[in-house]
C-alpha cells in the first residue's frame, strides 16, 4: 500500500506540472463533463478496478506528454488527469467509506437475528446485506497487502462457518434436552429444576469418572501386578470357596472386595510398568484433585448464577405489574398444568388485592410475622428432638454392640430411628410451614433447609459409627503386623532348618495373615449405602408413585368414594425431597471416591438410570403441583447445600489422609507413616534438590500463617468493597425513585393547575365552556380518557375546594398535558407552554384569591 | 436426515441460521413440526419459496400455544396478515423469538407488542383488563380487574400519560425476576 502511494504522489506531482503549463490554453473545461465522470467513479462499484484503469491510463499519459504536443492531445490529456486525480482521491475516500460499510452491514448481519423484523424482511436484508459485502470485500485489498487480507476474509468466513458448526454440535451434545423440555412442559420449571441439576451432576460425575479411571484404575490394571500375585491381591484362603457366591459377592465383599475397585488392591510400589508410572503419587493426586475439580465447578457455577440474576428481585415497585405480565408460565403445554397455573394466578391476584387493601392494618402483618416464628421455634425444637434421639440411639449402639447375643432390633435400632425418622420429619415440616404462609418458592427453600438440617444428623451418625469401626480396626491391625511378621520368620526359619540346601518355596499369598485394611473397610461401607440409596429409591418410586398411580387409576372404578379426588390421589413430584437425596449421595461419593475408585463408576450409572427412570415416572404416574410456580433461572439454592455438603465431605477425608496412619499390608500407602508421605517421599527423590529446600521452605508455618493472613485481609478487603458497591447501588436505586416521584408529583400538579385555571375560566366567562368541550373531544381520543374527563367536569362541578385538594391520581393521568395547548382560553395556553418548573404553590392558590 | 437437502438450499439453511436462534436441525424439527400440522398442505421441498399459509386453527392446536391463554394475540402479532394465519417464516420467526436464546429487548418488544390488543402502541387500560381476564379466566369481579389495572398503571407508567409506552413496559419488565423466557 505504502508503495502505491509514492507511485501515486509522484504521478500527482508530475502531473500538477503539465497542468500548469497547459493551463492557460485550456480554461473552459466543460464543468458537466466532469460531473458526469465523477458520477461514473462513484457507480462503478469496484473500486479497485478504477484504480487499475486509472494506472493503465497514466502510463500511457506519460507516453503520450513525451511524445506529442498537440493542443487536443494536451486538452484531452488535461482532462484526464484531473478525472485521474480525482478519482484517487475519490477511491482513497471511496475505499474508507466502503470499508465502513461493509463493517456495517457485517455487523447487521450478525446481529439480523436480534431485530424485531418480519422474516421475510429480514431475509431480503440480509440478503441483499450479503450480497454487499460479498461484492466489496474482496474490493477493499489494496497493493501488497491484498493477498493477505483476502486470506484474512477467508480465514473469517471459514471461522464462523466452523464457529457456526460447533454450535450445531455443542447442542447436539446436550443430553436429553427434549426430555427436560417435555417435563417442563407438563410440570412447570420447578420440577424441570430439579432434572436440569441432575442433569448437571452428571457432567461433573463423568468428569471425576474420567480421572480416576483414566489416571488410577486403568493404569493398574494394564500395569500393575495381576491378581494373585501378592497377598493384598489374592482372596484369603478362608473365603475362597465362597468367594464367588452372589451373595457374598452383593455384600461387596469376596472377589470385588479383592478388586481394583478397592483401595485395598493397590501396590505401594513406587513405579509400575514400563512407563514408569509412579502409582501412589497418582493415587494421592487424583484423591486430591476430585475435590478441587469438584470445588471449582461448584463455586463457578454459584458465581456465573450470581452474575446472571439480575439482582434486584425484592424490589416492590411493580407487584401487580410483574403479576400480569410475567406471571404466565409460557412453557406448559398440558391443560392440566394450565388449570393449576390459572388458579394460582388468580389466588395470587386476590391475595396482592387483599394485602393492598390491607396494607394500613397492622395486625395482619402482626399475626404473620408471629406465625412464622412460631413455625420457626416448632421445627427447630423437632430438629433438636431428633438429633438428640439419634445421639441417644448412637450411643446405646455403642453399649449394644459390646454385648453378646442381641436381638435383631438391637442391631438396627439406629437405622430403624434414622429412617423412621427421615419418613415422619418431612412432612411434619411440611404441615408446619403452613403457618408460614410463604410464596411456594419460598417455601421449598426454607422446606430444604429444614430437611437438609435433619439429613446431617443421619450423616453425623454414619462418620460416628465409622469412626469409631475405624479406630477399632487400627488397634486390631496392630495385633495382626505382629502376628503377620512372626508367621513369616517361622515359616522361613522352619524351612530353612528342614531343607537347608533349597531355597524355600515362597509362601502362597492367599495364606499370608493379613491386617484389617480398614481403608477398604469404609470403602465397602460407602459402597453398600450407596447401592442400597439406590434402591431404596427406586423401589419408592415403583411403589410410592407407579403402584400408587395403577391403584387409584384403575380402582377408581369399583371404589366407594373418588378415588382420584379424594384420599389416595396421584403423588406429586417431591423436589425438595429428590434434590436433597441427590446432593446427599454426592457427598457419599465424594467422601467414599478415595477409598473406593469404582464408586465414583456406579454413581455414573446410577444418574443415568434415574435420569430416565424418573423422567418416565414423572410422566407417568406423577401429578403437577396444586400450585405450580416457576423455578428462578438461577438456582443458587441448590449449589449452596451442594458446596456446604462438599465441604462436610471434605474434613474427613482430609482428616484420614493428614494424621491416620494408612494399613501396614494394603493400598498404595502402605509402610508409611502418613498418606501424605507419598508427596514428601516424591519431592526427595525425583526431583533435584533444591526443589526440596523450596517445598520445605514453602511448607514452613511461618510462611503458610502470614499467607492466610493475607487471604484473610484480601477476602476482608473484597468484601468491604462488595458492599461499598451494594451500598452505592442502593442508593442509586433510592434516588431513581425519588426522581420518579417528583416527576410524577411535577405532572400531577402541572394537571392541577391546568384544571385549576380551567376552573377559573369557567368562573369568570362562561366562552370558556367551548374550550371546556373542545379539549373533551380532544381527549375522546385517547382511550381509557372517559374517567378523566368525568372527573375534570366533577371537580368543574365544586370549583373552589375541588382545585385545592390533591386530585385522586388517575385524574392526572389520564389527561395529557399537551391537550392544554388546544384549548382556546389563554390562561391555559399559557399553563400549558410554561416551563416544567413552575411554582405550584401560587397556581394551586389562584381560584381561592 | 438423508432428504435434508432437499427440503432447504443450503444457502437458505444458512439464512435461516442468521435470522433465527436456531441450529440447523432445530429449523429441521420445526419445519417438520409446521409440516405436521397439515401435511397435505405444505410441500416437502420449500428451496423455491412455495407461498403457504396455515390457517390460525392448526396454528393454534400446537401444544406449546394450546393452553395458553395468550395464544391468538401471539399468532396474530407474529403472522404476516395480522390475523394469525402463518407462512413458515412467521413460524420460524415465533419461535425464534420464543426460544431461550432470545434477548431480553427482543422478548420484551414483542411481549409489549402481545399484550397491546388493540395495536395502538400503547398497552391501555382495556388491553389491561384483557390480560387479568385472559390470566385468570374471568374469575375476578369487574371492581378487582379495574383495581389491578389502576395499580398497574400506577406502577409503571413513568410518564403519566395514563398508559404504558414501550418505555414505559420495558423499564418494568426487565427488571422483573420472572421476566426470563
Amino acid at each position: 500500500m505504502k508503495v502505491k502511494a509514492k507511485y501515486l504522489k509522484t504521478y500527482q506531482n508530475f502531473h500538477v506540472k503539465i497542468g500548469m503549463e497547459v493551463d492557460g490554453q485550456v480554461q473552459s473545461d466543460p464543468e458537466s463533463e466532469e460531473d458526469e465522470e465523477e458520477e461514473e467513479t462513484i457507480q462503478r462499484p469496484c473500486s479497485r478496478e478504477a484504480i487499475k484503469s486509472s494506472g493503465q491510463e497514466k502510463n500511457q499519459q506519460t507516453k503520450e506528454v513525451d511524445e506529442s504536443e498537440e493542443e487536443d492531445e494536451i486538452f484531452r490529456r488535461k482532462r484526464l488527469t484531473r478525472k485521474t486525480n480525482r478519482r484517487v482521491k475519490n477511491s482513497e475516500e471511496e475505499l474508507e467509506r466502503l470499508k465502513e460499510q461493509v463493517e456495517e452491514k457485517k455487523k447487521l448481519i450478525s446481529t439480523m437475528r436480534n431485530k424485531p423484523w418480519r422474516m421475510a424482511k429480514k431475509l431480503t436484508v440480509l440478503r441483499e446485506a450479503q450480497a454487499f459485502v460479498e461484492k466489496f470485500e474482496g474490493a477493499l485489498g489494496k497493493g501488497k497487502g491484498k493477498k493477505f487480507y483476502a486470506y484474512k476474509v477467508m480465514m473469517a468466513k471459514k471461522w464462523v462457518k466452523f464457529k457456526r458448526d460447533f454450535d450445531n454440535f455443542k447442542t447436539q451434545c446436550i443430553p436429553w434436552e427434549m426430555k427436560i423440555k417435555e417435563v417442563e412442559s407438563h410440570f412447570g420449571s420447578s420440577v424441570a429444576s430439579y432434572f436440569i441439576f441432575l442433569r448437571w451432576m452428571y457432567g461433573v460425575n463423568l468428569v471425576l469418572f474420567g480421572l480416576i479411571f483414566g489416571l488410577v484404575i486403568i493404569p493398574e490394571v494394564l500395569m500393575g501386578m495381576p491378581y494373585g500375585s501378592m497377598p493384598r491381591k489374592t482372596v484369603p484362603r478362608a473365603e475362597q470357596a465362597t468367594a464367588m457366591d452372589f451373595s457374598v459377592l452383593w455384600d461387596f465383599e469376596g472377589y470385588i472386595k479383592y478388586s481394583a475397585l478397592f483401595y485395598g488392591y493397590y501396590n505401594n510400589q513406587r513405579t509400575i510398568g514400563w512407563l514408569k508410572y509412579r502409582l501412589p503419587m497418582a493415587y494421592f493426586m487424583v484423591g486430591i484433585s476430585v475435590f478441587g475439580y469438584s470445588l471449582v465447578v461448584v463455586i463457578r457455577t454459584m458465581a456465573r448464577n450470581a452474575n446472571e440474576s439480575t439482582g434486584d428481585g425484592d424490589d416492590n415497585d411493580f407487584i401487580f405489574s410483574w403479576k400480569m405480565f410475567t406471571s404466565w408460565d409460557y412453557l406448559i403445554g398440558n391443560p392440566e398444568t394450565a388449570d393449576n397455573k390459572f388458579a394460582s394466578i388468580t389466588t395470587s391476584f386476590k391475595e396482592s388485592i387483599v394485602d393492598e387493601q390491607e396494607s394500613n392494618k397492622d395486625e395482619n402483618i402482626h399475626l404473620r410475622r408471629f406465625l412464622r416464628v412460631l413455625a420457626n421455634v416448632l421445627i427447630i425444637c423437632c430438629l433438636c428432638g431428633s438429633g438428640y434421639l439419634i445421639y441417644f440411639v448412637v450411643k446405646r449402639s455403642q453399649t449394644f454392640s459390646k454385648m453378646q447375643n442381641i436381638g435383631w432390633y438391637e442391631r438396627n435400632e439406629v437405622e430403624i430411628v434414622m429412617s423412621l425418622l427421615g419418613m415422619f420429619c418431612p412432612p411434619l415440616f411440611e404441615t408446619i410451614a403452613a403457618l408460614e404462609n410463604y410464596h411456594p418458592r419460598i417455601g421449598l427453600k426454607w422446606q430444604l433447609g429444614r430437611i437438609f438440617a435433619l439429613f446431617l444428623g443421619n450423616l453425623y451418625t454414619f462418620l460416628l459409627a465409622l469412626m469409631d469401626d475405624v479406630n477399632e480396626k487400627l488397634t486390631e491391625e496392630d495385633v495382626i503386623k505382629n502376628i503377620t511378621h512372626w508367621t513369616l520368620l517361622n515359616y522361613y526359619n522352619s524351612s530353612a532348618v528342614n531343607n537347608s540346601t533349597f531355597s524355600p518355596p515362597p509362601i502362597d499369598p492367599a495364606d499370608v495373615p493379613r491386617g484389617p485394611c480398614w481403608e477398604t473397610t469404609v470403602g465397602i461401607e460407602f459402597v453398600r449405602l450407596t447401592v442400597s440409596d439406590i434402591l431404596v429409591t427406586y423401589i419408592t418410586i415403583l411403589v410410592g408413585d407407579f403402584l400408587r398411580a395403577c391403584f387409584v387409576r384403575f380402582m377408581n372404578y369399583c371404589w366407594c368414594w373418588d378415588l382420584e379426588a379424594g384420599f389416595p390421589s396421584y403423588a406429586e413430584f417431591d423436589i425438595s425431597g429428590n434434590v436433597l437425596g441427590l446432593i446427599f449421595n454426592q457427598g457419599m461419593i465424594w467422601m467414599g471416591s478415595f477409598y473406593a475408585p469404582g464408586l465414583v463408576g456406579i454413581n455414573v450409572l446410577r444418574l443415568l438410570t434415574s435420569m430416565y427412570f424418573q423422567c418416565w415416572a414423572v410422566m407417568s404416574s406423577n401429578v403437577p403441583h396444586e400450585r405450580v410456580f416457576k423455578a428462578s433461572k438461577s438456582n443458587n439454592f441448590y449449589m449452596g447445600l451442594l458446596l456446604l455438603i462438599l465441604f462436610l465431605s471434605l474434613l474427613p477425608v482430609a482428616y484420614t489422609i493428614m494424621s491416620l496412619p494408612p494399613s501396614f499390608d494394603c493400598g498404595p500407602f502402605s509402610g508409611k507413616k502418613k498418606m501424605s508421605d507419598v508427596i514428601q517421599e516424591t519431592i526427595e527423590l525425583d526431583f533435584p534438590a533444591f526443589v526440596a529446600k523450596i517445598f520445605s521452605y514453602v511448607a514452613n508455618p511461618g510462611l503458610i500463617i502470614p499467607a492466610i493472613l493475607l487471604m484473610v485481609l484480601a477476602i476482608y478487603y473484597l468484601n468491604a468493597v462488595a458492599e461499598a458497591y451494594q451500598h452505592a447501588n442502593a442508593e442509586l436505586k433510592k434516588k431513581m425513585q425519588v426522581q420518579r416521584e417528583e416527576e410524577k408529583n411535577k405532572r400531577n400538579n402541572k394537571a392541577t393547575t391546568n384544571l385549576a385555571t380551567q376552573d377559573l375560566e369557567d368562573f369568570l366567562t362562561p366562552s370558556a365552556k367551548s374550550g371546556d368541550t373542545k379539549s373533551d373531544s380532544t381527549n375522546k381520543n385517547s382511550p381509557g380518557a372517559k374517567e378523566g374527563s368525568m372527573a375534570k367536569n366533577s371537580n368543574a362541578a365544586c370549583p373552589g375546594r375541588g382545585a385545592t385538594m390533591v386530585p385522586p391520581p388517575h385524574v392526572t393521568i389520564t389527561q395529557p398535558p399537551r391537550q392544554s395547548i388546544k384549548a382556546s382560553s389563554p390562561g391555559q395556553a399559557r399553563s400549558g407552554t410554561s416551563p416544567q418548573g413552575l411554582r405550584p404553590g401560587t397556581r394551586k392558590g389562584q381560584p381561592c384569591n | 436426515m438423508g432428504n435434508k437437502q432437499t427440503i432447504f438450499t443450503p444457502e437458505q439453511l444458512d439464512a435461516y441460521q442468521d435470522c433465527t436462534f436456531f441450529t440447523r436441525k432445530e429449523i429441521l424439527r420445526l419445519f417438520y413440526r409446521y409440516r405436521d400440522l397439515a401435511p397435505q398442505l405444505v410441500p416437502l421441498d420449500y428451496s423455491d419459496k412455495p407461498d403457504v399459509m396455515l390457517p390460525y386453527e392448526l396454528i393454534s392446536s400446537m401444544p406449546e400455544l394450546k393452553d395458553n391463554p395468550f395464544r391468538q394475540r401471539i399468532a396474530e402479532v407474529f403472522s404476516e396478515d395480522g390475523e394469525g394465519n402463518m407462512t413458515l417464516d412467521d413460524f420460524l420467526d415465533m419461535f425464534s423469538v420464543l426460544s431461550e436464546m432470545a434477548p431480553r429487548d427482543l422478548k420484551a418488544y414483542y411481549a409489549f407488542k402481545i399484550y397491546d390488543f388493540n395495536n395502538d402502541d400503547y398497552i391501555c387500560k382495556s388491553d389491561l383488563e384483557k390480560t387479568v381476564n385472559k390470566l385468570t379466566r374471568h374469575e375476578l369481579t369487574p371492581e378487582e380487574v379495574s383495581l389491578v389495572c389502576e395499580k398497574v398503571i400506577e406502577e409503571a407508567d413513568l410518564d403519566n400519560d395514563g398508559k404504558l409506552s414501550l418505555e414505559d413496559f420495558q423499564h418494568m419488565i426487565l427488571r422483573a425476576p420472572d421476566f426470563l423466557r
